[in-house]
């Protein structure tokens, strides 16, 4: 009976999310159709003052790298900065989001916005559609009431404040580096050199990070931003 | 369920809708395949140089392993300064640019504004965003506007990348090869078509997907020169001589006619493109 058959097939067919249904054919490669990941290095840290923040500039489809000078750097209002890694189109869309929401919000307010505002926008949209985005947030910035402030928004939606964070899949390389040369109170420019080698230790270990790092520093006079270039990475000693 | 968002914030949510998965799960059934989206394989390729935008694609549009169309057009107008091309389904490339251009002159008559390519770029990644990957539109869309020169790249899942020169489809590998090696910013005019028909020509002879010819848009503040079939690098050449052999090349050792009974019912003549 031709009805029910119709009924079942729509019941069976609950494809996973993110799978595509039409094949492909040979002469499109793989990695046309693979969803644009910023892989990624990222990298926050807090000083007196105000706060730090790098990022690798690779941007891949499968194996192929789309964009390798991605500024992953993304401004949110005038002293408060994202770091985005994950799907590019969910931080994209989901910065652009927060971006309106908090420009709206400190209008209202008359006085520039809080970090931990920001971030708990972050956090409600990331929370709230957990299930279809994959999204690895670390929201930075500086604001008059608690000074420098990271917040690290994990996958899966969680809140939480810390002194240095690391994220996206070259940010296992470096746990260890961070652990060990991480120390409180360091200036601005101990931080900016941490967080350089840092990311180029992740660059060099992770084939999804790699290109060029940027960083920016981020306090009440405003915001810094430089560009390291490949030749000019800090050196390791391996080779 | 749609829960409160953002105007902005728009995903489907519980389950996604695939396109056609009722109808292909019951063909299979029967063993058949549903028919699968064409595509356009496709190289396409932007740059930004000295006066504006060059914007170049091949004309190749591919049915799984077969030509559908030789002479396709894959860059489509948004706006009068702002041109988009298409690579992926070419269905979903045609009518989203189709859409944008409609939102953009909308948009015109509301504001009394010429449009931003920012704009355009925004709304085309909000939509894509929107169908969560599902609209399979890869697209470069570049343009002239009040701020300068702009050219962007957006991917079928939503996200955009500014760039000075990009390539997409299935010969972006070919053409951004060509990129890397001769891409200076702020190029003549001349040496900039040049590098963009080099380009698209690496993905038309390196790429299956690709083939055909060559179509140039060059958009500067002065107006757009759109170039179809700026390059013809795959025409057949023309034979040099003849490379029939003379009668008698061939001893005959013996001859046997057999006429058949035939009557001429019907004559028709159709001629062939060979073009």
């Amino acid at each position: 009976n031709h009805e029910s058959q119709y009924k079942m097939a729509a019941a069976t067919m609950m494809p996973l999310f993110g799978q595509q249904m039409s094949s492909q054919s040979e002469l499109v490669p793989d990695w046309t159709s693979q969803e644009v990941s910023t892989g990624t290095t990222i990298m926050a840290v807090e000083y007196d003052g105000g706060v730090v923040i790098g990022a690798d500039s690779r941007t891949t489809t499968g194996a192929y790298i789309a964009n390798r000078v991605t500024d992953k750097l993304t401004p949110i209002h005038d002293r408060i900065f994202c770091c985005r890694s994950g799907s590019a189109a969910d931080t994209q869309a989901i910065a652009d989001v927060v971006t309106y929401q908090l420009g709206f919000h400190s209008i209202e307010l008359d006085e520039p916005p809080l970090v931990e505002t920001a971030a708990n926008l972050f956090r409600a949209s990331c929370y709230r559609y957990r299930e279809e985005l994959t999204a690895g947030i670390l929201v930075a910035g500086w604001d008059r009431r608690k000074g420098g402030q990271v917040y690290c928004v994990p996958i899966g939606g969680m809140l939480v404040r810390q002194p240095v964070s690391v994220g996206g899949s070259g940010s296992s390389y470096i746990y260890g580096f961070m652990d060990s040369n991480y120390k409180p109170n360091m200036t601005k420019d101990q931080c900016l050199e941490l967080t350089a080698a840092a990311v180029a230790l992740a660059m060099e270990r992770d084939g999804s990070s790699g290109g060029v790092v940027r960083l920016a520093s981020i306090s009440e006079d405003g915001v810094e931003r430089r560009v390291i270039l490949g030749n000019q990475l800090p050196k390791c000693s391996t080779h | 369920y749609l829960h409160w968002s953002s105007p902005y914030m728009y995903v489907s949510c519980s389950y996604i809708i695939s396109r056609n998965a009722v109808l292909e799960s019951s063909l299979s059934e029967f063993g058949y395949k549903a028919p699968s989206a064409r595509k356009t394989g496709t190289t396409i390729a932007g740059i930004v140089f000295k006066d504006g935008v060059i914007l170049g694609a091949d004309t190749r549009a591919t049915d799984d392993m077969v030509v559908a169309d030789k002479n396709c057009m894959k860059i489509h107008y948004i706006a009068p300064k702002i041109y988009c091309c298409g690579a992926g389904v070419a269905a979903d490339a045609e009518i989203t640019t189709q859409i944008m251009a409609s939102n953009v002159e909308l948009h015109m008559l509301n504001t009394g504004r010429p449009p931003l390519v920012t704009m355009v770029t925004r709304q085309l990644k909000q939509m894509l965003f929107r169908y969560q990957g599902q609209i399979g539109a890869s697209l470069i869309v570049g343009g002239v506007d009040v701020t300068g020169a702009h050219l962007y790249s957006v991917y079928p899942h939503g996200s955009y990348d500014k760039l000075p020169f990009v390539t997409m489809g299935s010969g972006a590998a070919a053409a951004v090869s060509v990129f890397e090696d001769r891409f200076k910013p702020n190029m003549e005019l001349e040496k900039a078509k040049q590098l963009v028909r080099d380009a698209i020509t690496a993905g038309i002879f390196c790429d299956l997907g690709s083939g055909s010819n060559v179509d140039l848009c060059v958009i500067t503040e002065a107006g757009v020169e759109y170039l179809r079939g700026y390059d013809k690098p795959t025409m057949k050449g023309k034979r040099e001589g003849q490379y029939r052999y003379k009668p008698g090349t061939t001893a005959v050792l013996t001859k046997t006619v057999t006429p058949l009974s035939l009557d001429v019912v019907d004559e028709s003549v159709q001629i062939m493109n060979t073009e």
